[in-house]
């Protein structure tokens, strides 16, 4: 070098923005889809009224889907959360919900506790459960063909289903939370286990958000996910990471299964329509956007309540169906994805 | 610092990297050269523990280190910036640099981070911008200033000139310069050979997977071998 200065110049102009398609946790709010979403909304709460022709049960509906919303939101975001970083797409996420329901059950009939003390257990249990599921199932199929993928994750929930129905039977059980009494908002009816469901499952999305962005561990996640040789070189071990994601993914369903058990009828099957939902979820809120998933589990909810009082009699993931085919004509990188 | 002995590699049972031998010692630029295709960056890889070696000796500071994982090696000093470059797009400036610090846990990193930005000060200046918002040589900026953060006692930068403008390269090569200056040893691997043998102390040439030629920088630069094959002289 013939001449030193002081600090290397800045280049003065930008040389073209030198974007990349690396999945993203999450977008910046964008503000337009978010107007077109809560206008979407006022015109369907519109005409609901019009179709019932009553404000209360309008008033029931939105409450009711705002609320099985949030809960929705949890669950889709740690399936999303594995998608974007492990880019697995992991069909037993359902039934790891399902094993919680059942830590509940068992909790609750055999030790009398209040169902949601269960998320003391169930969290932590679920935490090790997909840590051990993907440290010694899914590990050996990491860049392996999607389909390999597929499979082995589908067969867990089989092998999960089954082992459920082997334990507890076939037969429905249900769980009380005691003083579940319903409380007046906004002229509706909310019962307390359905607001503590909310409230929790908001609490735990927050902490996961906070988490990713501001933690250490969160942000090397979010570093896998961007780019996995970049992070081997900065020396993430990210096999760890892999397997501490895919366990906080797991937790996720796991606290979801404790916080809706006093809300649905517990069979070994039960977490396949929270599968299906969540799917739908995520893809609404564009795969591996954790913000998406939360704002894609409160529309899913609010859809799915909304659509029972358009289709009178019929299943309530009816409507959820035509969301979700929408979505995928109009908007397959999901609401808050960018287009490919 | 490092040593490569009779090093072969390759991929896939390919045979790349023929008995290859080279040095970088301490405070050192060292610069590799040699065109398209002639094993520099499977060299690199095989230095950083991407690739394990199949036969020969690698050390680094005396120590044995070839086929170790990377995260190991980053923990000793030995930094490798790929051609690549990796970098984290959707995360800020600042959140790659600290993801840069990963093996340094117990040292505070506010002194690495005040040194990159000294360095790159208009790294600074978007320290909450998200990468992949950066122009192409802001990039190669952020990506020598990640290594950095890992306080690495040998830097091996492949082709960090790629694609830059022969303005933004002057300024890289300047900070790798200034790098050296600061006690950090940089094995520099460069298509644009004029401009690496003049900022190199020491610089070896490449052909087809072996080490062809070893010297000074100037000696090199006024080999009329290396002027007619890479500097189109
Ligand atoms: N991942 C890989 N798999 C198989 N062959 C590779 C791979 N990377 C490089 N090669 C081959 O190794 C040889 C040397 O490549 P490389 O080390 O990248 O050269 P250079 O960096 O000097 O341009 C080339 O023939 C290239 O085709
Ligand atoms: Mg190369």
């Amino acid at each position: 070098m013939t001449e030193q200065i002081p600090s290397a110049t800045a280049p003065t102009v930008a040389e073209g923005e030198g974007h990349t398609s690396s999945p993203r946790l999450w977008a910046r709010v964008p503000w337009t889809r978010v107007a077109i979403g809560v206008g979407f909304f006022v015109v369907a709460i519109a005409l609901a009224y019009l179709r019932a022709g009553n404000g209360d049960v309008v008033r029931q509906a939105v409450l009711t889907g705002i609320l099985i919303g949030g809960v929705y939101g949890l669950v889709a975001m740690g399936l999303t959360l594995i998608f974007g970083v492990l880019d697995i797409v992991n069909f037993a996420h359902g039934a790891f919900l399902a094993v919680a329901l059942y830590i509940t059950v068992t909790m609750v009939s055999r030790l009398g506790v209040n169902p949601l003390v269960a998320l003391f257990v169930a969290v932590p249990v679920m935490f090790l459960l997909g840590a051990g599921v993907q440290r010694f199932v899914l590990a050996g199929a990491m860049g392996k063909p999607l389909e390999n993928q597929l499979l082995i994750t589908l067969g867990l929930a089989l092998l999960i289903d089954n082992v459920l129905l082997m334990s507890f039977g076939p037969n429905p059980q249900s769980v009380k939370l005691p003083g579940d009494t319903g409380v007046q908002i906004f002229g509706a009816v909310a019962t307390v286990s359905r607001l503590l469901a909310f409230g929790v499952a908001i609490v735990l999305a927050a902490l996961l958000y906070v988490l990713l962005q501001r933690t250490r561990l969160g942000t090397a996640i979010r570093a896998v996910a961007a780019n996995e040789a970049g992070a081997q070189l900065v020396g993430i071990d990210t096999r760890r990471i892999y397997m501490a994601t895919f366990a906080i993914g797991t937790a996720c369903a796991g606290a979801a299964g404790v916080l809706v058990a006093p809300l649905v009828t517990i069979e070994p099957t039960t977490g396949e329509l929270f599968n299906i939902i969540a799917f739908v979820v995520v893809v609404l809120g564009g795969m591996g956007n954790v913000i998406g998933a939360l704002v894609g589990g409160l529309i899913i909810g609010l859809t799915e309540q909304l659509g029972a009082l358009y289709f009178p009699g019929q299943s309530p993931l009816l409507s959820v169906f035509v969301v979700f085919v929408l979505v995928l004509f109009l908007r397959p990188q999901g609401l808050f994805g960018k287009a490919s | 610092m490092l040593r490569l002995e009779s090093v072969c590699a390759g991929y896939h049972g390919l045979q790349i990297l023929h008995e290859v031998d080279l040095e970088v010692n301490e405070g050192e630029i060292v610069a590799l050269v040699g065109a398209n295709g002639a094993g520099k960056t499977t060299t690199l890889r095989a230095a950083s523990g991407v690739i394990s070696p199949t036969s020969g000796q690698i050390t680094f500071q005396g120590e044995p280190a070839g086929g170790l994982r990377t995260a190991g090696l980053v923990a000793r000093g030995l930094v490798h910036v790929p051609e690549e470059r990796a970098l984290f797009g959707p995360l800020t400036i600042e959140e790659n640099l600290r993801m840069g610090a990963w093996t340094q846990r117990k040292t505070p990193m506010s002194g690495a981070l005040a040194e990159v930005f000294e360095l790159f000060p208009v790294l600074a200046d978007r320290r909450r911008q998200t990468a992949e918002t950066l122009s192409g040589g802001q990039q190669q900026m952020l990506c020598i200033g990640r290594a950095l953060m890992a306080r690495p006692k040998l830097l091996m930068l492949d082709e960090p000139s790629t694609g830059l403008s022969p303005k933004l390269t002057w300024t890289v090569l300047e900070a790798i310069g200034m790098i050296r200056d600061r006690g950090v040893a940089v094995l520099l691997v460069e298509q644009n050979a004029g401009q690496a043998l003049r900022l190199a102390d020491r610089a070896y040439v490449m052909e087809s997977g072996s080490v062809v030629l070893g010297g000074t920088g100037a000696e090199l630069a006024d080999d009329d071998r290396v002027r007619a094959a890479y500097l189109g002289l």
